[in-house]
């Protein structure tokens, strides 16, 4: 069963841009949808009015048949009564309760027993039953994301909300948690929004995107879908020119990988601890172009394909190739001259194997 | 020294805290999250007792509390005798007194308690009572404490206001502080001195105790 999630709002700040965005989403059980932004783009002040703890000025905020704002109506239905699970970006543990206070803290309508039963479930599930008697100044950054993933789930909120989940983790505990949340949301099976600037965690956690930019939502679609086909600049500007492509990774050889991508197969250096689906992301701006193969290179890859369309940026052209899947390249206008490209010719695209970052899929 | 007096004193002090516990707590609450326009005109009436000369205070309120004013003249009416010149008067006058010493620090502690953790709170299904309850007030209640026994501290040597309003009646309104001044003039100098000395100790372990809750003045 899906709920809808429908807002059209507009948020005026004081001395500040006025933040607009409307989106109408069908939301599965622990389907997650990434809000993608750079900041400043106003996706914070919209998830902070889908909790109900900021007030849109205008417009309205309607989840599974409800209405929880309506600007008109003068609706606004207050945070305590969405059960809507809120993670922030920096977890926002109470320092003064144990783990298990905190995890239990919003339990406070249930019999005592049932609230010990849905703490202890809760932990379980998230794996932290040994920190129960713990305090958040005792815990690692894993540690409390996870506690807080626990007290918003706990209460079992309609709709998850995460802010930059992983933004405040150190690196390798972000690159360790990223694969592990996505599939912590999909078990919890709440419909969650993920907030975030970052490209690899929207790729990481998302199954659908959409582009906040410029003070509305500018594209909404299949994650790697918007990331490689952006449908205006504004949202090619946002996300960045790189190619995302589904990839599944069937070998492994001296730290390298053997990745599947549509009918190609490429080497990728071993991100580590990953297996099975992946997104393969390649920057247009590292792709080089030959004429014809090239008995001797360091590249790892030489992917024979056509050219399929050509189209000039600046002093740049945009190379959109057909190698066995859709690899887009960035190069300069003389070296596209000298290499001879034309729109249905031959081309040799050359990666580098450190050139492909490979983000699991969980 | 005069044990009555120090009774009385001990009595004043810590009804006044008291009252200014359940007073001051919900407007520093209030003072410390409203977005209100004309806020700054409140603070400003609750800090007014930091400049006024006490003289000029406790004067207000005797006209306030005299037979001749509604608020005198109900209160005999209700309890047979008059507000001005009893205990009652003087705790009434105490607690205005002492409202800034209470407030501020209260309303500074409250606001540094971080928002988010409130909205998390609210979020999590609590209301707003209950969430100052379970977050707000535990995590304000060093600075809280720091706040109670300053004001405490403040309203056992108060002065100029309750010699205003309380006048010197022995048992009911002579304070501490007023026996000083009695003994002073029946050149009683080491009565005198040995209440102030009393005075002044109670009020170095307060200040002492009041800095190791919180780093910062209180009042900064």
């Amino acid at each position: 069963m899906t709920s809808r999630l429908a807002f059209d709002l507009e948020r005026r700040h004081a001395g500040g841009p006025t933040i607009r965005a409307a989106l109408t989403e069908e939301l599965a059980p622990g389907q997650v949808l990434v809000l993608f932004g750079p900041s400043g783009s106003g996706k914070t002040t919209v998830m902070r009015c889908l909790a109900g703890i900021d007030r849109p000025d205008a417009g309205f905020i309607r989840f599974g048949g409800e209405s929880w704002f309506d600007g008109a109506a003068r609706i606004h239905v207050p945070p305590q009564r969405r059960r809507v699970g809120l993670l922030f970006q920096d977890h926002a543990l109470f320092p003064h309760l144990s783990v298990e206070a905190n995890v239990g803290y919003g339990l406070h309508g249930l019999p005592a027993p049932e609230q010990r039963e849905r703490v202890g479930e809760t932990a379980s599930l998230l794996g932290i039953q040994d920190l129960l008697t713990r305090r958040p100044g005792q815990l690692s950054g894993g540690q409390r994301q996870r506690v807080a993933l626990a007290r918003a789930i706990a209460p079992r909120p309609r709709l998850l909300l995460l802010d930059e989940p992983l933004s405040a983790l150190d690196a390798p505990t972000r690159e360790e948690l990223r694969g592990e949340l996505r599939a912590l949301l999909h078990r919890i099976g709440v419909p969650s929004v993920v907030v975030t600037h970052d490209r690899v965690e929207a790729l990481g956690l998302g199954d659908r995107l959409a582009v906040l930019a410029e003070g509305a939502v500018r594209q909404i679609g299949l994650v790697h879908e918007v990331f490689s086909a952006p449908s205006d600049l504004v949202v090619a500007r946002v996300v960045g020119t790189e190619n995302v492509v589904r990839a599944r990774i069937f070998g492994s050889e001296a730290g390298l990988v053997r990745v599947e991508i549509g009918a190609a197969r490429m080497l990728a250096v071993d991100p580590g601890h990953i297996e099975g689906e992946v997104f393969a992301c390649i920057r247009a701006e590292e792709v080089l172009l030959e004429r014809a193969p090239h008995a001797v290179t360091s590249a790892r890859n030489q992917l024979p394909g056509t050219v399929t369309a050509l189209s000039l940026e600046g002093p740049l052209v945009r190379v959109t190739l057909d190698v066995g899947f859709r690899l887009v390249a960035l190069v300069t206008r003389p070296g596209a001259e000298q290499v001879g490209l034309a729109v249905g010719g031959p081309v040799v695209a050359l990666v580098k194997a450190p050139a492909i970052r490979l983000v699991p899929r969980g | 020294m005069d044990l009555q007096a120090l009774r009385l004193s001990l009595a004043l002090a810590a009804a006044t805290t008291a009252a200014l516990l359940v007073i001051g707590l919900p407007l520093a609450a209030w003072l410390a999250t409203t977005r209100w326009r004309f806020k700054v005109v409140l603070e400003a009436v609750v800090a007014l007792p930091l400049v006024l000369p006490p003289t000029v205070l406790g004067f207000y309120l005797l006209v306030a509390m005299g037979p001749k004013s509604p608020l005198g003249h109900a209160w005999v009416a209700a309890f047979g005798r008059p507000l001005a010149f009893s205990f009652e008067g003087l705790l009434v006058a105490s607690i205005l007194y002492g409202l800034p010493f209470a407030v501020q620090p209260f309303a500074a502690s409250l606001s540094g308690v971080d928002r988010r953790l409130v909205e998390a709170s609210h979020t999590l299904g609590v209301s707003w009572i209950g969430t100052f309850f379970r977050v707000t007030l535990p995590l304000a209640a060093p600075g809280v404490l720091a706040g109670a026994i300053l004001t405490f501290a403040h309203s056992l040597g108060e002065f100029g206001v309750v010699l205003m309003v309380g006048g010197n009646i022995a048992g009911e309104t002579r304070t501490l502080s007023i026996s000083i001044f009695d003994s002073v003039e029946q050149l009683d100098y080491a009565t005198a001195g040995r209440t102030a000395l009393f005075l002044l100790a109670v009020s170095f372990a307060v200040l002492v105790v009041t800095y190791s809750l919180r780093r910062r003045p209180v009042l900064g």
